[in-house]
């Protein structure tokens, strides 16, 4: 391998990535420089690779400012903050996480419906400031056969729906076409599988298709004893008209571990006990984050060796 | 023309008369089915001691509904002489005098498995909200430290871990299944080896908390299990070990338990239940892996559903001399 090929992660998001890249290649950490502008003026002809994330990845204009990049390669399955389009054009390939968080995703999924619908966080707030009596209690939702709908059936939506049936909730589905080898049942729209389930869970890609796709039409459809849960990518959901559904009384509840500007969260939201909110913690696991940052590195290693891409979007 | 007096109906014009032995707010919300088939005397609801109450009111009484933690003792029973059949509003029949009963012929019915989904919901939930830190993470938005501290600490996969269950009852199996589907390895400790069964067997607590990454407990309080998690079973769970209770609290040392999660002898703890309810260990109030609930797994509303068609069912049952829906509970 040629000596010091430039990799600019563009965001904290891994110690760990950050060692193993600094083993490897010159690691740049655009969030330590003191002028972007004045970095890029001195660093960007040695850049040949940006590490971006959820959070921040490769948008036009930093990809203009790189003229030497050929890979960006992403710590995660999303892709939505990468320019796809200028990568194609320009010849840049994309690599992200698939596969490796499924479970994890999946796993928070399922740990959000069960919160919301059984009152977990709001009974240990409610016994933490010893305000149990004996024989108080408020009635909470069973979760077990709830219709579980949701939206986008790939890999975490798949992986969702195993973990839902284990409590024998029936699953349905809405998906831009309808899967073949699934026994769940279809909607081709998401009012329609809104409508018709008691907890509608994000699970697809965000692109320009997806954006504002759980909309007040939906929230609407899903009603007062609906929860919603997302963990797709906070962009999904239409952030302002979910926030008065939930304050108004006319959404059941939310599970929340993504939103439209994170790290801000809607204050509205702190006070509802029927609202689980979450630091985009999906793929947040000890064990998933290393798979993620070795994925990110054998992907790197594999571009400047001229071997295959192991998971190539672009 | 004056109404004619209407005499009170005497108890053997209704399909038959219970005694109500302890609070349930079930029977509350659902009085109007209860008293229409049955009388219901209610001697929580009386200005006179339990055993007035009954020499007055219960000689004749063949029937009670017996709410969880309501001791049910020898001496209650002998101010019963007519009882010939107790159904429990619970699965755990700790609180009732079983002996005394068969002593007496009292069947003793308990709620068997309308529950058992429920709980094994709540156990679960649990499970994952120590793994990925549901509830700490929960706070840590709602106090606002998101965009002031940056990212939250990372959790545990669930994939992989092994889970030791304690007791294999109906609970116990609604957990395994479960947790199977998230792709964690299912041991479990039991009186006997369950037929029929492919999860690993441990005849000893000991060999199965040295194995576990997390136990979940889901057997019945008795003499045997009294204390069955004690100090030294925490730590062969180990420092990275999690415990879930959704069964008793008495079945955990729960002074040793709360020792080692402060001396972080154990790395979590889901408790829905407590030696002393409703008093919880405030040592523990300050701790963020540690998920606490108010005894409340079975209070959902599709339970509540069921146990009123559970009540309902076996009393009419009795009362018309048929076969009652569920078991008679024997020795094991």
């Amino acid at each position: 391998m040629e000596a010091a090929i430039g990799v600019l992660m563009v965001c904290p998001m891994s110690l760990y990535l950050e060692q193993e890249l600094d083993k490897r290649f010159k690691l740049f950490r655009f969030w330590t420089q003191p002028s972007r502008q004045e970095f890029l003026k001195n660093h960007a002809e040695s850049i040949r690779a940006v590490v971006g994330n959820a959070t921040a990845g490769a948008d036009a204009e930093l990809i203009d400012a790189l003229p030497k990049l050929e890979i960006v390669s992403s710590f995660s399955v999303g892709v939505d903050k990468i320019d796809l389009n200028k990568c194609k054009k320009k010849g840049i390939r994309v690599t992200n996480t698939p596969d490796v968080l499924t479970e994890d995703v999946a796993d928070l999924a399922i740990g959000l419906m069960l919160a919301v619908l059984r009152r977990i966080c709001e009974c240990d707030k409610y016994v933490r400031k010893g305000m149990w009596k004996m024989g108080d209690f408020k009635l909470t939702t069973k979760f077990s056969g709830k219709t579980v709908g949701i939206i986008g059936l790939g890999r975490i939506g798949l992986a969702v729906a195993k973990r839902a049936e284990a409590f024998d909730c029936p699953i349905s589905y809405y998906s831009r076409s309808k899967k073949p080898n699934t026994n769940y049942k279809y909607h081709s729209s998401v009012v329609d599988l809104a409508s018709n389930c008691d907890i509608l869970v994000v699970a697809c890609a965000l692109t320009p298709e997806t954006r504002h796709i759980v909309n007040r039409e939906v929230i609407d459809a899903l009603g007062p004893k609906g929860v919603l849960i997302n963990v797709g990518r906070g962009p999904h959901v239409d952030e302002p008209e979910l926030v008065s559904a939930l304050v108004e009384g006319r959404l059941g509840g939310a599970g929340l571990d993504v939103f439209e500007q994170e790290p801000e969260v809607p204050e509205q939201l702190f006070g509802l006990d029927n609202v689980v909110l979450l630091p985009h913690v999906g793929s947040g696991t000890v064990e998933t984050r290393e798979v993620m940052a070795d994925l990110v590195i054998q992907n790197l290693e594999a571009h400047f060796l001229n071997k295959p891409l192991l998971t190539p979007v672009v | 023309m004056a109404t004619p007096i209407q005499k009170p109906s005497s108890p053997r014009q209704q399909l038959g008369q219970i005694v109500h032995l302890g609070l349930s707010s079930f029977l509350n919300t659902h009085h109007k089915e209860f008293s229409s088939k049955f009388q219901i005397l209610r001697p929580s609801e009386s200005k006179f001691p339990l055993d007035q109450f009954f020499t007055a009111e219960a000689q004749n009484t063949q029937a009670a509904i017996c709410s969880g933690g309501f001791k049910l003792s020898a001496d209650i029973l002998r101010h019963l002489p007519s009882l010939r059949l107790i159904v429990a509003t619970t699965s755990g029949l700790n609180n009732i005098d079983l002996s005394e009963c068969r002593k007496r012929g009292i069947s003793v019915i308990n709620a068997g498995n309308i529950y058992s989904a429920d709980v094994a919901d709540l156990a679960v939930g649990m499970v994952i909200d120590l793994m990925r830190k549901i509830s700490a993470g929960n706070r840590f938005v709602k106090t606002g430290l998101w965009p002031k501290q940056g990212d939250y600490l990372l959790g545990s996969k669930l994939g992989g871990k092994q889970v030791g269950i304690v007791g294999l009852g109906s609970i116990g199996v609604e957990v395994a299944k479960r947790l199977e589907a998230f792709g964690c390895k299912i041991s479990y400790y039991s009186r006997k080896k369950k037929p029929c069964v492919s999860y690993t067997f441990y005849s000893n607590i000991h060999k199965l908390a040295s194995v576990s990454d997390i136990l979940v407990i889901c057997c019945a309080l008795t003499e045997q299990t009294r204390h069955l998690i004690n100090r030294e079973v925490l730590l062969t769970l180990g420092k990275e070990g999690l415990i879930v209770n959704i069964a008793r609290g008495a079945i955990i040392d729960e002074k040793e338990l709360v020792r080692c999660l402060l001396q972080r002898e154990i790395a979590g703890a889901g408790l829905d239940v407590f030696e002393h309810e409703p008093r919880v260990p405030q040592e523990l109030f300050g701790l963020d892996n540690v998920v606490l609930s108010p005894h409340f797994a079975v209070y959902t509303e599709g339970a509540s559903r069921h146990l009123e068609e559970h009540l309902i069912g076996n009393l009419e049952a009795f009362f018309s001399n048929r076969p009652l829906l569920s078991p008679v509970l024997d020795d094991e």
